[in-house]
């Protein structure tokens, strides 16, 4: 699960610091950590925006009720202890007594039960919270989520980013889903996380300040995050470089990332993306034309060299990924790849009944939607040149316009990215699930269907026993794998990068989407 | 009297660019495949329809095309921009937040290029074969081939990483404390590598053209009969040639004002400025209309003030230009 990169001794040392639990005796307080997003943040709540520019800031704005160890167990955090009842549907949640907002309020039961009303009615992950029917507020320290089935994916829905407490005596002042534009979603915020919002700048910075009534004693151990906006990778790269900036996440670009690889300051880890779980792919569109031709897809998969692109393309800094789920979630189970044979290809496409007539067997055409991953289709369309597809690339003049055709299938293939984001249940279902079928990007865009598979997720989603779980994810995987509606090529390479000065880095599963509230500096 | 009416024909003109200027945009907009919703939901990491179709309602995305332009252009008449979908802000706030560090970094660079291409331009004119000469040239050539955001990446690697004088990115070091003055150099140190940038395409078209009328000037016989008068010829060429020679100089300059804004928009980028070329790439990026449509205008204004200040230095230097009408 923990893929160290080779040669880095640094992070193989900082990693079995990590192992033995988070550091209580021997941290420094105090310092300004500088660290840096990647691009600009549209809104500061996590509860009513998700994705990982506001996964940093708004997990440390906003506390959650639990987070995560490294081997994806749910620890306490906003709540002390919880229990799940034995059918699985009430889960109750008992809160840390002494916590507060920022503005000195309790946090009771009843920001609970408003939070997931905010997050039910805004946030675009609808299966976090969708069995959960009503939240019941014995006291103001117990919260009792009542469920219509068994929701085992609430779990990590709790933790991270997903489910930020944000407070309903600031927030409940209009209707549920004006929340999203709330006023105080971007300026005089007022969270229950560690750090309190001190000035956000469109488009130049977010600082935040300790929140000194947090509620672990003693945290957080730094005294000022201040997160810059810069948007050219190759300046953030430089800006790493001469410890103007001590750390960030998500840097992607292989260049850049061996580039850095290669400071004797810095660390460099792919360590910190397993919930967020971003994998890269070749989509099929599996309701049009040749390609809705189980042989057909598999002829393509056999064709492309995933080697290729994992050795000159992500130049080796990207994991395989084999299957619907991220490498580093405990569900992943490993598929067999379809390791480059042409001729198998050729015979394959034989059988399906398309020969080659004049030097080519069908014409294809491939889109993608951001200009990072133009040297994957221009790789696609070579090597399927190889089995006499000629494969026209169609560039996109941007996001909107990928998005169009992706959502309305008007497309053969094209490269994609997906997240996770947690639980299968969360990131992974709308894929594959043939009632998600063409709503919208990042939805079942190749119109893919099957009854086996859908009936395994509907299963797996209720199913509380973790190696019951795992066993319906494996058959789901093993079929996906062999049907093809996508090819999985490898993970996306987000790293996170930080130098010398940076103790306890977040590397845990939800990497910056966590409070860094063990994060500090050694200067 | 002339001079007002001719301001009011000016300012009419203005009024229908800029209406031209929305309306237009507004529909090329429109045209394009997909919308706002698509990149908000790219944000999130995906948005199911249901999502997609109350974000279009919410901001009136669900409308007809010429409902949607009319109450557009309806709020822009009561000077009202309206509201950017993608940042939640009212347009007008976003922009008045990045104009400063705009304009800051627009006119200190065009200032500098034009100051500086001046004296170049007159002191190689004065030895059209000199070394000093030559090297104008060159600079001229290299600084307008070179695209701008490979000289900016350029000058960040020499002096931001192998020597560490100026920062990478960005404005201000909000980590800074003290007065005033801490605060003024270190905004002085963050804008040094942006205006070298920004400066050196416009610094190669001054300095050419201020050569070339220089050397065209110092050969009329005005500044024969002022050197045959025995005058010094640094009073020949700094009093008499170099005012003659500026109108085209000027004229240039506020031509290209338009083309410094434009050019901002990639140095920003480079530099992380928080001005409003960023804002502007990010808007386009995000599809964000009313925020793309606010700054085409504010653009326009700037551009409209900008020629009027031109027009305002040519009749300073040469008095003829008014009396034309």
């Amino acid at each position: 699960m923990k893929h160290l990169i080779k040669g880095i001794v640094a992070s193989v040392a900082l990693s079995a610091v990590m192992a033995t639990g988070v550091i209580a005796e021997g941290h420094k307080t105090g310092g300004t950590l500088v660290t840096v997003l990647g691009s600009n943040v549209r809104n500061l709540n996590s509860a009513v925006q998700s994705g990982i520019v506001t996964g940093y800031p708004g997990a440390q704005l906003f506390a959650s009720p639990m987070r995560y160890d490294e081997n994806w167990e749910p620890q306490p955090y906003l709540a002390e202890s919880w229990n799940v009842s034995d059918d699985g549907l009430t889960v109750t949640l008992n809160l840390v007594k002494n916590a507060k907002f920022h503005d000195g309020a309790p946090i009771t039961s009843e920001d609970i039960a408003f939070s997931v009303d905010v997050i039910k009615a805004n946030h675009p992950f609808k299966s976090m919270f969708a069995p959960v029917e009503s939240v019941d507020t014995p006291d103001a320290h117990t919260a009792v989520l009542n469920l219509s089935k068994p929701h085992p994916a609430l779990m990590l829905a709790m933790s991270g980013q997903l489910m930020s407490i944000i407070p309903k005596h600031i927030y409940g002042d209009g209707e549920i889903t004006d929340v999203k534009t709330h006023p105080r979603n971007n300026e005089n915020v007022v969270g229950s996380g560690p750090f309190k919002l001190v000035e956000f700048k469109n488009g130049e910075h977010v600082i935040l300040e300790r929140f000194d009534d947090f509620f672990i004693e003693g945290r957080p151990y730094l005294d000022r995050v201040v997160m810059r906006i810069i948007t050219d990778p190759a300046a953030r790269a430089i800006a790493y470089e001469n410890g103007e900036i001590h750390m960030g996440a998500f840097e992607s670009l292989p260049r850049i990332i061996n580039r850095l690889k290669k400071v004797d300051t810095l660390t460099v880890t792919p360590d910190g993306y397993g919930a967020i779980g971003p994998i890269d792919w070749l989509a099929m569109n599996t309701a049009k034309g040749p390609l809705s031709d189980v042989r057909v897809r598999k002829a393509i998969a056999y064709a492309v060299d995933k080697n290729f692109i994992h050795k000159a393309l992500m130049q080796g800094t990207a994991a395989d990924s084999t299957s619907g789920i991220h490498p580093d979630s405990p569900f992943y189970a490993a598929q067999d790849g379809y390791d480059v044979d042409l001729e198998k290809s050729a015979a394959l496409l034989d059988e399906a009944g398309f020969p080659v007539k004049d030097g080519s067997r069908m014409s294809l055409t491939i889109d993608f939607g951001w200009p990072g991953v133009k040297p994957q289709v221009e790789y696609v369309k070579a090597a399927l040149k190889k089995v006499n597809i000629d494969v026209e690339v169609r560039a996109s003049a941007d996001f909107p316009t990928w998005a169009k055709k992706m959502g309305t299938g008007d497309f053969d293939m094209s490269w994609d990215t997906v997240f996770n984001w947690g639980d299968p249940v969360i990131g992974v279902h709308r894929t594959y699930d043939s009632t998600n079928i063409l709503k919208g990007v990042w939805s079942n865009t190749q119109s893919y269907s099957n009854a086996r598979v859908d009936e395994l997720m509907a299963m797996a989603a209720v199913e509380t026993d973790v190696e019951k779980r795992k066993a319906l994810y494996a058959e789901f995987q093993e079929i996906i794998a062999d049907e093809l509606p996508v090819y999985h090529t490898n993970t996306l390479p987000y790293h996170t990068v930080f130098n010398d000065k940076v103790k306890n880095a977040p590397m845990g599963i939800w990497g910056t989407s966590t409070p860094i509230d063990t994060v500090w500096l050694d200067e | 009297m002339q001079v007002l009416q001719s301001f009011a024909i000016r300012a009419g003109y203005a009024v229908i660019l800029l209406v031209a200027v929305l309306v237009l945009n507004f529909s090329m907009m429109h045209l394009a495949p997909g919308d706002v919703a698509d990149t908000i939901s790219q944000s999130m990491g995906g948005a199911d329809q249901e999502l997609l179709d109350q974000i279009r309602a919410d901001y009136g995305l669900d409308q007809p095309f010429y409902i949607q332009l009319g109450r557009y252009i309806g709020g822009v008449l009561q000077f009202d921009l309206g509201f950017s979908f993608f940042y939640n802000q009212p347009v007008t706030e976003l922009i008045l937040q990045r104009l400063p560090a705009t304009l800051l970094l627009v006119i200190t660079a065009q200032l500098l290029a034009l100051f500086i291409g001046v004296i170049m331009g007159v002191v190689s004119a004065r030895k059209p074969n000199g070394i000093l000469s030559h090297f104008v040239t060159f600079l001229a050539l290299f600084g307008y081939a070179a695209p701008v955001f490979w000289t900016g990446i350029l000058l960040l690697i020499a002096f931001s990483l192998k020597v560490q004088w100026f920062p990478v990115a960005g404005m201000q070091d909000v980590t800074i404390e003290g007065g005033f003055w801490a605060h003024f150099v270190d905004v002085a140190r963050h804008m040094v590598l942006p205006v070298i940038t920004l400066g050196s395409l416009f610094l190669a078209l001054y300095s050419r053209l201020a050569r070339a009328t220089m050397m065209e000037t110092l050969g009329s016989d005005f500044v024969r009969t002022a050197k045959a008068k025995g005058l010094s010829t640094n009073q020949v060429v700094y009093k008499h040639a170099l005012k003659n020679s500026l109108s085209p100089v000027i004229t240039l300059a506020g031509l290209q004002f338009s083309a410094v804004i434009s050019g901002a928009v990639l140095v920003e980028a480079v530099f992380s400025w928080p001005g409003l070329g960023t804002l502007a790439f990010q808007s386009i990026i995000a599809r964000d209309t009313p925020t793309i449509l606010g700054i085409l205008f504010f653009s326009a204004l700037v551009v409209i003030v900008g020629n009027l200040l031109t027009d305002l230095a040519l009749r300073l230097v040469d008095p003829r230009v008014g009396s034309k009408g």
